[in-house]
C-alpha cells in the first residue's frame, strides 16, 4: 500500500533535517503505529506524505501502490487514495461544512474518471455516516471547523475519511485535546472503517489511543529515523519504560 | 471664499459643456444645487475626501470613451419577477420598460412630476443631497440635482408583490448619463429596488431615499461588467423611526467606480445596513466612500465591505460612524476589509468613529491580506484543486457581505455573478 524508502526531509527555508532515512512499509489491511518523543518528526512525516509546502525532499521515495506520490499535488494525492487526518482540523470561516465534504467528495470522483454524487444520494449517505459519529445536523450545517469543540473538530476530520474512502489513512495525533469519551467515539468511526484494502498510519505519543485502534505493527520514530519496530508490546513498553528507556537501548 | 484656480476652471469647464435642464417646479432646487456646486467647486485630487481617488475623470468636460461589453450573459435579475423600468445611456425607454403601475407604489418620471403635481417629491428632490452636503461636500451630487436629465420618483404607499427593477442599458460608448431618483416610503410601507447595468461610459446617479416611521426598503444593485464605465453614484438617505434600509452593492470591472452612501438614522430604533462586494482585475479602482449619521436612540447600523483585488486593482473604502449627542444605545458596526490575491494590488482604508454619546457600541475594523495558506492546504488535501479551493476561499471571505442581502433568490444570482467571475480567471 504504502511504501517509504530512506526518506530525508528538511525545512525549505532554514538548514534543518528533521527526517533522516526513514523507511516503512503499510500493508493493505494493517494498522501501524507510529510512536516517538516530541520533535521526532511525525508531524513531518505525515505533512510530507499529504503535500503540504515548507518541506523539502532531498533523499528517497514514498510510493502510494507503487505510484510516486511525492510529485504529486495535495489533491492529486487526495485523490490517488491518500487522507491526513490533521492533529489541528482547519476553521475556514464562510464555506459551509456540508458544501465542503460535497466539494470534496465530487472533485476526488472527478479525478478518477468517477461519475459525481448526486445531490440526494450525497446527502442519505453523509447524514448515515454523521450519525454513527453523533454529529448532528447543526453542525453540518455550520461552517468548516469553525466554533467546533476539540472532539467535534476530530470527529469531523473521521467523517470525512468516511465519506471519502481513502486506501491509506494517517492519524495525526487525532487523540490530542479529546477525553476517553471522545476517544472512544473517534476510535470507533476509525475501526469501522478497517478494511482489508485499506491501510493506516496512527501516529501518537501516547498507547491509550492504541488500547481503542489495535495496531499490528508499533514504530518508534526518533531523531528523524524509525529505531525500533514490533509488535503491540512496544507500545506498551513504551507507557511502562518511557522513550528513554527504548532509546538507550537502541543507542 | 474664492476657490483654487484650478478648481474654478476645472469646475467652470464642466459646467460649459452641460446645460441646465428647463426646471418647471424644480427651477429653484436646481438653481439652488447649481450654486452649490459653483461655490464648493467639484472635486480635485487636492481635496482629502479624494486622496484615494483621482476625480479627475468624472469632473472633466467631456466622457472618455468607454467600449460596450457583450458578456454574453443574460442580465442580472432576468427572470425574476419584477418591474422592469429600463434606461438606455440615461434616457427613460418606455417601450423597453414595464407598465409602470403596480399595486402598492407608484412611479413617475421626474419629468413629469411637476405637470402632474407631485407634491412630495417636488418637496423632496435635492433636499436629502442638501442636507448630505455638511459635514463632507459631495460636489458631484450636487452637480447632479442640478442637470439631471432623467430618472424617476418611487413612492411605496404599501407592499408591492414585486420588485421594481432599475435597468441600466449602456448602448453609446461616449455616453455620459446623469440620472436622479427619488424614493419615499410611507409609514408601514416595504419595498424591494433592484438596479443593475453599466447605465453609460460615465454615470453620475444620485439616489435620494426618505423612509417614514416602520418603513422598510431594501435596495440590491450591480453595477455591470462593462470594463471601461466609470461611475460616481451618491445614496442619500433619511430614516424614521423603527424604519429599515438596506442596501447591497456588487460592483464587477468598471475601471472607475466611486459610491457613496450618506446615511442619517434620524428616529429611534431605526436600522440601516450598506453592504458592498466587489471584484476586481487589473484596472479596476473601487471607492465605497459611506457616512452613516445616528441622530435619534437605539439604532442600529451595518458596513460590510469585502473586496477581493488581482493583477494591480486598488480597492478604497472610507467610512464614517458619527454618533451625535443625545444619540445613546448606538449600536454601529463597521468592517472593510480586502482579499489581495497577488502583490500587485492594493486597499486604501480610512475608517473613522466621532462619538458624541457615552452609552454606546461602536465597533470598527479594517484588514488586507491574502488567501489563508492553511484552510488552502486543508480543501486540497481533501481532493479540492487549487484553483477550486482558492474560489470558495474567495466566496467564504465575500459571504460576510453577501449575507447582507435578505432575499435568497437576489442572494444566489449575486454569488452566481462572483462564482463566473472567479471561473473566468482560471
Amino acid at each position: 500500500m504504502l511504501e517509504i524508502k530512506n526518506l530525508h526531509v528538511k525545512l525549505e527555508d532554514e538548514e534543518k533535517q528533521i527526517l533522516k532515512g526513514v523507511d516503512l512499509k503499510v500493508e493493505a489491511g494493517k494498522v501501524h503505529a507510529i510512536m516517538g518523543p516530541n520533535g521526532s518528526g511525525k508531524s513531518t512525516l505525515s505533512y510530507v506524505l499529504s503535500g503540504r509546502d515548507g518541506y523539502e525532499v532531498t533523499e528517497g521515495s514514498a510510493e502510494l501502490e507503487g505510484e510516486d506520490i511525492l510529485e504529486l499535488e495535495p489533491e492529486e494525492r487526495a485523490a490517488a487514495g491518500m487522507f491526513l487526518a490533521f492533529q489541528y482540523p482547519v476553521e475556514i470561516p464562510g464555506v459551509g461544512n456540508m458544501t465542503f465534504l460535497r466539494t470534496a467528495v465530487n472533485a476526488q470522483r472527478k479525478a478518477r474518471g468517477e461519475e459525481e454524487l448526486s445531490a440526494s444520494d450525497f446527502l442519505k449517505e453523509v447524514r448515515a455516516k454523521a450519525k454513527t459519529l453523533k454529529i448532528d445536523a447543526e453542525m453540518l450545517k455550520r461552517p468548516v471547523n469553525v466554533g467546533f469543540s476539540g472532539g467535534e473538530k476530530k470527529r469531523n476530520e473521521i467523517l470525512q475519511m468516511a465519506m471519502l474512502e481513502p486506501k491509506l489513512c494517517i492519524l495525526d495525533e487525532t487523540d490530542s485535546g479529546l477525553d476517553v469519551d471522545a476517544m472512544k467515539l473517534v476510535a470507533d468511526g476509525v475501526n469501522a472503517l478497517r478494511d482489508e484494502g485499506r491501510g493506516f498510519l496512527v501516529i501518537t505519543h501516547y498507547q491509550r489511543l492504541l488500547d481503542h485502534i489495535k495496531p499490528d505493527v508499533v514504530h518508534i520514530l526518533a531523531n528523524g529515523r524509525i529505531v525500533k519496530t514490533g509488535g503491540p508490546e512496544l507500545a506498551l513498553e513504551v507507557e511502562n519504560n518511557g522513550y528513554a528507556g527504548i532509546l538507550a537501548e537502541e543507542a | 471664499m474664492a476657490l483654487p484656480e484650478v478648481k474654478q476652471s476645472a469646475t467652470e469647464a464642466r459646467l460649459s459643456a452641460l446645460t441646465l435642464p428647463e426646471g418647471g417646479c424644480l427651477k429653484a432646487a436646481r438653481h439652488a444645487a447649481l450654486s452649490r456646486v459653483q461655490t464648493m467647486g467639484l472635486p480635485s485630487r487636492r481635496d482629502e475626501y479624494w486622496k484615494y481617488t483621482k476625480p479627475d475623470t468624472l469632473v472633466q468636460a467631456e466622457a472618455s470613451k468607454a467600449a460596450v461589453f457583450e458578456t454574453g450573459e443574460a442580465p442580472m435579475f432576468d427572470g425574476f419577477d419584477r418591474l422592469k423600468v429600463v434606461f438606455v445611456d440615461g434616457v427613460f425607454d418606455a417601450e423597453a420598460s414595464d407598465d409602470l403601475s403596480l399595486e402598492g407604489i407608484s412611479i413617475e418620471r421626474i419629468a413629469d412630476i411637476c405637470e402632474k403635481d407631485i407634491h412630495w417629491a417636488k418637496d423632496l428632490y435635492g433636499v436629502l443631497e442638501a442636507r448630505g452636503q455638511t459635514p463632507v461636500e459631495r460636489p458631484l451630487a450636487a452637480l447632479n440635482t442640478a442637470f439631471a436629465t432623467d430618472g424617476v420618483v418611487i413612492h411605496v404607499t404599501g407592499t408591492p408583490s414585486k420588485p421594481v427593477n432599475l435597468v441600466y442599458r449602456h448602448a453609446d460608448e461616449k455616453s455620459d448619463a446623469i440620472l436622479h431618483h427619488v424614493i419615499k416610503v410611507d409609514s408601514g410601507a416595504s419595498a424591494t429596488i433592484l438596479e443593475n447595468g453599466p447605465a453609460a461610459a460615465r454615470f453620475n446617479k444620485c439616489m435620494e431615499i426618505d423612509v417614514a416611521d416602520g418603513g422598510a426598503l431594501h435596495l440590491v444593485r450591480a453595477q455591470g461588467r462593462d470594463h471601461e464605465r466609470r461611475a460616481a453614484t451618491h445614496l442619500f438617505a433619511r430614516l424614521g423611526s423603527e424604519s429599515v434600509f438596506k442596501s447591497f452593492t456588487l460592483t464587477v470591472n468598471g475601471v472607475l467606480t466611486r459610491n457613496e452612501a450618506v446615511v442619517e438614522l434620524t428616529g429611534d430604533d431605526a436600522v440601516a445596513h450598506i453592504a458592498g462586494a466587489c471584484v476586481g482585475d487589473g484596472d479596476f479602482h473601487h471607492d465605497d466612500t459611506v457616512f452613516i449619521t445616528h441622530d435619534a436612540v437605539n439604532c442600529e447600523s451595518r458596513q460590510v465591505f469585502k473586496k477581493v483585488l488581482r493583477n494591480g486593482a486598488t480597492g478604497v473604502f472610507q467610512g464614517k460612524i458619527l454618533v451625535k449627542e443625545g444619540a445613546q444605545k448606538t449600536d454601529g458596526y463597521q468592517i472593510s476589509q480586502s482579499l489581495l490575491l497577488d502583490d500587485d494590488s492594493q486597499f486604501l482604508a480610512k475608517p473613522e468613529l466621532e462619538i458624541y454619546a457615552d452609552d454606546v457600541a461602536c465597533s470598527h475594523g479594517s484588514t488586507s491580506g491574502a488567501i489563508d495558506e492553511e484552510g488552502l492546504f486543508y480543501l486540497r488535501s481533501r481532493g479540492v484543486p487549487k484553483a477550486e479551493a482558492t474560489d470558495l476561499m474567495t466566496l467564504a471571505f465575500l459571504a460576510e457581505a453577501v449575507d447582507e442581502i435578505e432575499d435568497a433568490e437576489v442572494a444566489a444570482a449575486i454569488i452566481g455573478r462572483l462564482e463566473g467571475w472567479l471561473a473566468r480567471r482560471h
